[in-house]
């Protein structure tokens, strides 16, 4: 066997063995009794609730960081303001932290005697154990995917194309719209996807803030640990892990298609 | 003047760019800032446009006050060092980018878009895109974008610099040629003195930020105001402490009262010219430029002893 080979399959075997495996694994005993049991698991009313806190969270946290994200990543790359270093560093913290460490210092802050929560209690907001603090988890951990996507490549392009458009005339808005968001488009769909993969995979650090009470305060991630945790309802726990394993599935498959019309076109450096 | 620019000083940090730069360029020229890289040629031409604000100084365009203008209110036509293309947008819609934003009825952009892409030679190659155009190609299409808003004043940052040589020069007559039909007040930034002599009809000599003189070709070839224009504005040796061009060198066999005697070092036949490298009796080297047919009658060669006179020595004070 050439050496080649070796490396070949061993790396095969290697990602067969870490990964393809334990997913595998999961989608054979989730329909292992049939399709139907997989629905009635899934269909479930916690199961739903779950699926649907965990999207209601997705869809509002995507978009704030991904508009964060494409204004964090010109401030940091087009304009010369004093501490966009810092912050530049900062916006790696949620990639450092552990996100038990998130959720304790989210439970710290908005706590009925926290910082925060004392005032907020006082006005009758609820932060912890509902809607408000696992959004504010899951923005927090998904934080720099998008900056991160779109920083080298706004350095990358350079700032020519845009000064060519200011001298034929267009105004700021315009350059942003027509010349700069076009050539950074695809690093903003990298960052979103995978922006959406860790709001909706998120665990620790939700775990903390939420209370994880089934039928109200539970996500996704949080119910397949309840369902399995308990043993009465292993199947539910595997059903609800391929629905998270799907979107993941369906999230790299866009990605692969999307980075391959990118190549096809040439728009990243050619 | 269509172009003033008035005690412009430009730093970057601590390195000044631009150091109390003035100068007038007349309508309908085509100049040429001409200087060696850093010495504040394209900072110059950008403080022209408004893509960098000068610390101090005066800028005009067609006699208006443009110093506080920003880019899109100065009627400039911009061509980049590298083109600048808009990479996902075709030619054509490159070349209707002006006309588009400035809201212009949509046959009129078709036609005058047409317009433009024959005049650069580009008619056909509209619905192609930047990565699919050739370095010279790309050049016009830029040239052609700059132009559709029908600009006062044309600017271009070393529009050939990024071209392999046999295109340069046919891009060099073929902007001349669109000079002549145009007639937009156009500078050009370049670090080659040859294509500032062939083209421009006046030249801005600009070193370490601040402009060494301003003339037109001719007259700085033959009157160069200092050291610096001299040696860097056409072939140049430096003896003693006079300059001399190397086709004021003379070479004969025999010595007369001024001559000096050298060593001839080596032959060089570049076409029409010969070139003879030369060490004096004192070490010093220098060459001579002679035309092929001045060489051939000398019937010189390698090693020969010559008796060197020079015809236009130059010496400049301080």
């Amino acid at each position: 066997m050439t050496a080649r080979r070796l490396v070949r399959y061993g790396s095969l075997g290697y990602l067969a063995l870490i990964l393809i495996a334990p997913v595998g694994l999961i989608f054979w005993r989730a329909f292992e009794h049939g399709f139907g049991t997989f629905w009635t698991a899934i269909s479930n009313p916690d199961a739903m609730h779950a699926l649907k806190l965990t999207l209601e969270v997705a869809v509002v946290a995507v978009p704030l960081n991904s508009i964060f994200g494409v204004l964090c990543g010109l401030a940091i790359v087009r304009h010369r303001i004093p501490g966009m270093g810092i912050v530049n560093a900062v916006v790696d913290l949620p990639m450092a932290l552990s996100p038990v460490v998130v959720g304790l210092a989210l439970y710290l802050l908005y706590a009925n005697n926290g910082w925060f929560g004392t005032w907020l209690n006082e006005h009758g907001v609820r932060v912890l154990f509902a809607y408000p603090g696992i959004l504010l988890a899951t923005i927090f951990v998904s934080l720099p995917f998008v900056v991160r996507e779109v920083v080298p490549v706004l350095r990358e392009i350079g700032t020519e194309q845009e000064d060519a458009a200011a001298t034929l005339g267009a105004n700021a808005f315009t350059i942003f719209r027509r010349i700069t968001l076009p050539a950074i488009q695809w690093a903003v769909v990298y960052g979103v996807v995978l922006t959406m993969a860790r709001a909706l995979g998120e665990f620790g650090a939700v775990a903390i803030v939420s209370g994880g009470l089934a039928g109200r305060t539970q996500t996704m991630t949080q119910y397949v640990q309840a369902a399995y945790e308990n043993g009465a309802n292993e199947t539910g726990a595997y059903a609800a892990s391929v629905v998270l394993a799907a979107i993941a599935i369906l999230t790299l498959a866009l990605m692969t298609v999307f980075g391959q019309r990118e190549d096809s076109l040439g728009h990243r450096g050619a | 003047m269509a172009i003033e620019a008035h005690n412009v000083t430009k730093r970057f940090g601590d390195f000044v760019a631009l150091d109390d730069v003035s100068i007038n360029v007349e309508s309908g020229s085509l100049t040429a800032l001409l200087g060696p890289s850093g010495s504040g040629k394209s900072t110059l031409l950008r403080v022209i446009a408004g893509l960098e604000v000068a610390d101090s100084g005066d800028v005009f365009i067609s006699g208006k006050e443009a110093t506080a203008l920003a880019p899109q209110k100065r009627g400039v036509g911009f061509v980049f060092q590298h083109y600048a293309p808009f990479k996902h947008m075709t030619v054509w819609e490159n070349v209707a980018f002006g006309l588009k934003i400035r809201r212009r009825p949509k046959d009129e952009v078709g036609k005058r878009v047409e317009e433009l892409l024959e005049l650069v030679q580009l008619g056909g190659l509209g619905g192609r895109y930047p990565a699919q155009l050739s370095g010279g190609q790309r050049q016009r299409m830029a040239l052609a974008r700059a132009l559709a808003p029908e600009p006062e004043v044309l600017l271009l940052d070393e529009p050939f610099g990024a071209l392999d040589a046999r295109v340069r020069v046919e891009l060099r007559q073929w902007l001349l040629r669109l000079h002549d039909e145009m007639h937009v007040t156009t500078i050009f930034v370049t670090h080659d003195q040859e294509e500032a002599l062939e083209l421009s009809d006046s030249i801005v000599v600009m070193n370490k930020g601040r402009v060494e003189q301003i003339a037109p070709p001719g007259q700085l070839y033959d009157e160069p105001a200092n050291e610096f224009v001299m040696s860097f504005v056409g072939p140049v040796n430096k003896l003693d402490d006079a300059w001399v061009r190397p086709h004021d060198i003379e070479l004969r066999h025999e010595p007369n009262g001024s001559t000096r005697e050298a060593q001839i070092e080596r032959i060089v036949r570049l076409g029409f010219e010969t070139r003879i490298e030369l060490v004096r009796d004192d070490g010093e080297r220098l060459y001579a430029q002679l035309t092929r047919n001045e060489a051939e009658e000398l019937e010189l060669e390698r090693g020969d002893i010559v008796y060197v006179r020079t015809r236009k020595e130059k010496t400049f004070s301080g």
